[in-house]
């Protein structure tokens, strides 16, 4: 249980003593919820994670366990009031697992292997889900182990990319000049979402720029606790928007779109990059932070528009607090047809890779969450993040809600009057 | 004497009005008491007592303070009756059981279970009595006193995977809910329908009933609307020898339950009667109308001066909450709410009811306030302004955070017009000790809160801290008050009840707990003075965790 002596410090001391071990983070933890374990909780994780950092605690299985189970949704950050930077402790709690904790073969593959050295890569991304694609179009998934046919279960019927021109005009005189992330997932997955979200700026009056030499944003590295890699791909992406003069860039991942504004943390020692980091973050905006209400009013209601409600992913809601303007784009189309989804905020989880890595936890998530759809009798279900969409998706059709649609606030938008 | 031994022949001893009745509380007298709850507990069961047979009496007298670690065969058996994962053992998972959100004292349980139904808690329990293993139920372990510190080990039930709201009965406004359910759930399943839980403790986002009910839980809302035990109609309970009954209003009963109520004697015993699984909960009426301000004072005597001429006025305000200058800038630097930074108290008044007369009401409070020197009184224009108000008061603890590691919470209560005395000695005393101490309190009560600011990485500031709390709650002994208000006594509060109370009125307190649990196995070591303490109850070298 006792480590011989405290490791090197991996925690600033100042973040992590701001827990007062309140407790009121307890209830808005989604693995808390499911297990009831405090371990599972953020309080009883930050424990943890101080109890490491102070050499009470070696790094073993369950610690290990419990820190991987964490979602990294922080809910938690959204409701303390210590102001506890829960995300950032995280981080470094898991790049000092990953240098002092071996985990066994197989989980090891997953993480550095086919997450991190695929997902990043949209051409990779496009080739490692051949195959897959192939087993869906064949029906033939009943071949696979169960945990390949879970996985299997998230992927859309077939890849969607279509690539953005690196320059989309506005109809009229632009604006303003904004730069777009395609993304990874996205720009395979969700070529024509990424197509209606430059529709919407250019509508809006933005001349919308897609440099071809963007990566990734680094948040699968980040969370992972690989952060050289997490600020390697943000130096990568600071240069090839700084090409450009643009007054916002726009993301319509939620999950990328945090990471983004958090370039300037990520990248805090490093004198060279510290500066530009901090003016990159500064001008990320997420899409439905930029785009102006519909005016056109809500659309007249017929007998097929069922109700309408709107999930947050976990990265705008908490890591961005951006929870009011997509309810007020949705509501603006929707009008009275909006239902509020109960635990609208309690992760899905999906969680990046977290569906991959921790399929069991996810796949409870994923059921509490279509539970909780389902009761609102709504039909189609808004949020604003591949993740989320891709979790839900296939939790809807596991339900046999095959009337129930998720679909990106993009999408959304795009296919409603302006 | 055993205390098992001790409690078992009075049991069966006939009621005399005289024995030796204790004289502050002014109850019927030790034996009678015994004997009469031992009566109606025994009516209230659903399961026939189990007798006290030799072999009771011997586990019994096995119970010792320090049991040994549970054995692999004990541990096999918990597992086999809630399942593997939900039994914690290992000293890793176990470490983060060692406190609540009250740090000074730390001890490890020796096991950690997580029962999913009342019949898991009742099995776990047994097996306890059966073993002579102490066992403590924990919610959330938000307890601020220590109340579910695991003083000798043993094995610490937590209920947070029955957190359930089982069942709304709208048409006699009550909630039937399991005891892990958070208090702000009751508030928002019903939301919509006009009616809440009116017992709001500053944690009712995370903290559970079950907890409410075992500390009899306030909040701000508590000058007009009374504490937990005025909205708990009944409850499900798991006494401490496995038996499980139903105390007060059944979810299909009455309102009115005859004979003695019991609901009210266990209500507020800190888990040491034993567990509440299911709680039925009144709701209430949502007030139609409210009008929040906030008063701007030079000092904190204006505004505690304020307080006490609102309530002669004949007003009873829903809330009268009052920050000082360094809780307000801690405040408002987590929220940015827009208190003034320099003000010397910011007195909160929320007036609810009917819309009509709120109006002249507010108008009278306003002029209350001007009279005694308000700089500025402030009223909520929006709703959300007004939820964004209490967001503040409710979460000003844990804005402490960003004002120093930790704090030590104290709360004492004074007769409301001795609030400018005990204000004074507060600052009296941060001066003295070289500690800050913010406060932040329901003035409407004159139940004070000051937090004791200190790191825990300097063994000094510890001792000073802990010997500044000890002060100011020994004045507000001295003012006429008590040493708590609502956070309970649990281990850290024990010293005061022998300031508080005479040795009988302890020894009928201990006497009506043997009622309930003879061998002192459930919740031991907290409240009563002489209890043992941890171990390790000295500053610590390290910083947290």
């Amino acid at each position: 249980m006792t480590a011989a002596s405290p490791p090197a410090p991996f925690l600033d001391p100042a973040k992590s003593m701001a827990c007062i071990h309140c407790g009121l983070c307890l209830a808005s933890c989604p693995t808390y919820l499911e297990t009831g374990n405090e371990n599972d909780s953020p309080r009883g994780r930050i424990y943890l994670m101080r109890a490491l950092q102070d050499g009470r605690l070696a790094p073993g299985d369950s610690t290990a366990r419990h820190l991987d189970l964490c979602l990294g949704c922080r809910a938690c950050e959204a409701v303390c009031p210590s102001g506890v930077q829960y995300g950032e402790l995280l981080e470094h709690t898991r790049e000092h697992l990953e240098q002092n904790y071996s985990r066994p073969l197989a989980q090891q593959f997953l993480r550095r292997i086919a997450i991190e050295k695929v997902f990043p890569f949209p051409e990779r991304l496009e080739l490692a889900l051949l195959p897959a694609w192939i087993v869906k179009g064949l029906r033939l998934e009943w071949l696979l182990p169960k945990f390949a046919r879970e996985a299997l279960a998230l992927l859309p019927a077939g890849p969607d990319p279509a690539p953005l021109p690196e320059f989309c005009p506005a109809p009229a005189p632009a604006r303003e000049r904004v730069g777009f992330v395609s993304g990874c997932v996205m720009s395979v997955l969700f070529g024509g979402t990424n197509a209606a979200s430059a529709r919407l700026l250019n509508d809006a009056g933005c001349d919308v720029v897609t440099p071809g030499d963007q990566g990734c944003c680094g948040a699968l590295f980040a969370h992972g606790g690989q952060l050289d890699a997490a600020r390697a791909c943000a130096r990568r992406n600071i240069a090839a928007f700084e090409r450009h003069q643009l007054s916002t860039i726009v993301i319509n991942a939620a999950g990328c779109g945090s990471t983004l504004k958090e370039y300037g943390a990520l990248l805090r020692d490093d004198p060279d990059w510290a500066e530009r980091a901090r003016r990159f973050s500064a001008r990320v905006r997420d899409l439905t932070e930029v785009l102006p209400r519909p005016t056109a009013g809500p659309t007249p209601p017929t007998a097929a528009d069922a109700r309408v409600t709107y999930h947050d992913a976990c990265h705008l809601a908490h890591a961005q607090r951006i929870t009011r303007q997509p309810r007020d784009l949705v509501r603006a189309v929707a009008g009275d047809r909006f239902v509020e989804l109960p635990e609208a905020d309690v992760c899905c989880g999906s969680a990046g890779s977290y569906n991959l890595t921790e399929p069991a936890m996810a796949g409870r998530l994923q059921r509490r969450k279509i539970e909780n759809i389902l009761k609102t009798g709504a039909k189609t279900v808004v949020t604003s993040n591949p993740g989320c969409l891709l979790q839900i998706r296939a939790g809807l059709l596991k339900a046999g809600a095959r009337d129930v649609e998720a679909i990106h606030i993009a999408d959304y938008l795009d296919r409603g009057p302006r | 004497m055993h205390p098992y031994g001790a409690a078992r022949p009075i049991l069966h001893k006939k009621w005399t009005a005289h024995s030796g009745a204790p004289r502050l509380l002014g109850l019927p007298g030790r034996d009678g008491l015994i004997e009469l709850i031992g009566r109606i507990r025994r009516i209230g069961k659903t399961v026939p007592s189990t007798k006290p047979t030799l072999s009771r009496y011997l586990f019994a007298c096995m119970t010792n303070d320090q049991p040994t670690p549970l054995s692999p065969a004990a541990i096999a058996a918990l597992r086999e009756l809630v399942g593997a994962e939900n039994v914690i053992v290992g000293g890793d998972e176990l470490l983060v059981y060692e406190c609540d959100a009250y740090t000074i004292e730390k001890q490890l349980p020796h096991a950690v279970v997580l029962p999913k139904n009342t019949a898991e808690v009742a099995a776990v329990v047994r097996l306890c009595a059966k073993w002579g293993v102490p066992f403590i139920p924990r919610g959330a372990g938000t307890s601020l006193s220590g109340t579910v510190l695991a003083v000798t080990g043993g094995v610490m039930i937590a209920l947070t995977r029955m957190n359930r709201v089982l069942e709304v009965d709208y048409r006699n406004r009550r909630a039937l809910v399991e005891a892990g359910c958070v208090n702000a759930w009751i508030t928002q399943a019903v939301k919509g329908r006009g009616l809440y839980y009116a017992p709001d403790p500053s944690s009712q986002s995370a903290c559970t009933i079950g907890g409410n009910v075992a500390t009899n839980s306030g909040g701000p809302h508590t000058l007009k609307y009374g504490v937990t035990t005025n909205h708990v109609l009944g409850f499900e309970f798991v006494l401490p020898d496995g038996e499980v009954c139903w105390l007060g209003t059944r979810p299909d009963g009455g309102e009115e339950v005859d004979g003695y109520d019991l609901r009210g004697v266990v209500i507020g015993s800190e888990g040491m009667f034993g567990i509440v699984t299911r709680v039925l909960v009144q709701l209430t009426r949502a007030p139609q109308s409210f009008k929040t301000m906030m008063g701007v004072f030079e000092s904190v005597d204006a505004a505690s001066q304020t307080v006490s001429d609102i309530i002669a006025a004949g007003i009873v305000p829903g809330a009268m909450e009052m920050m000082d200058q360094l809780i307000t800038q801690a405040v408002e630097a987590a929220y940015h709410f827009g208190f003034p930074l320099d003000a010397g108290a910011v007195l909160i008044i929320e007036l609810d009811g009917l819309a009509a007369g709120l109006e002249r009401q507010a108008d009278r409070v306003q002029e209350i306030c001007r009279q005694n020197g308000a700089r500025e009184v402030r009223l909520a224009r929006t709703e959300a302004e007004r939820l964004e108000l209490w967001k503040c008061r409710k979460r000003a603890f844990g804005a402490i955070g960003r004002l120093s590691p930790n704090f030590l919470t104290q709360d004492g209560v004074v007769p409301r017009s001795q609030l400018p005395a005990i204000m004074r000695y507060i600052r009296a005393c941060s001066e003295r000790h070289g500690l800050r101490i913010p406060n932040v309190f329901h003035a409407g009560d004159g139940n004070i809160h000051p937090l004791i600011l200190y790191d825990e990485r300097e063994p000094d500031q510890v001792r000073r801290a802990l010997l500044a709390g000890h002060e100011i709650l020994e004045q507000c002994i001295a003012l006429g008050g008590s040493a708590s208000g609502e956070h309970g006594i649990g281990v850290e509060k024990i010293d005061f009840m022998a300031r508080q109370f005479s040795p009988d009125d302890l020894a009928a307190m201990r006497t009506v707990r043997r009622v309930f649990d003879p061998a002192q196995r459930c919740n031991p070591h907290k409240m009563f003075p002489g209890s043992k303490r941890c171990a390790d109850f000295a500053p610590r070298k390290q910083a947290a965790a």
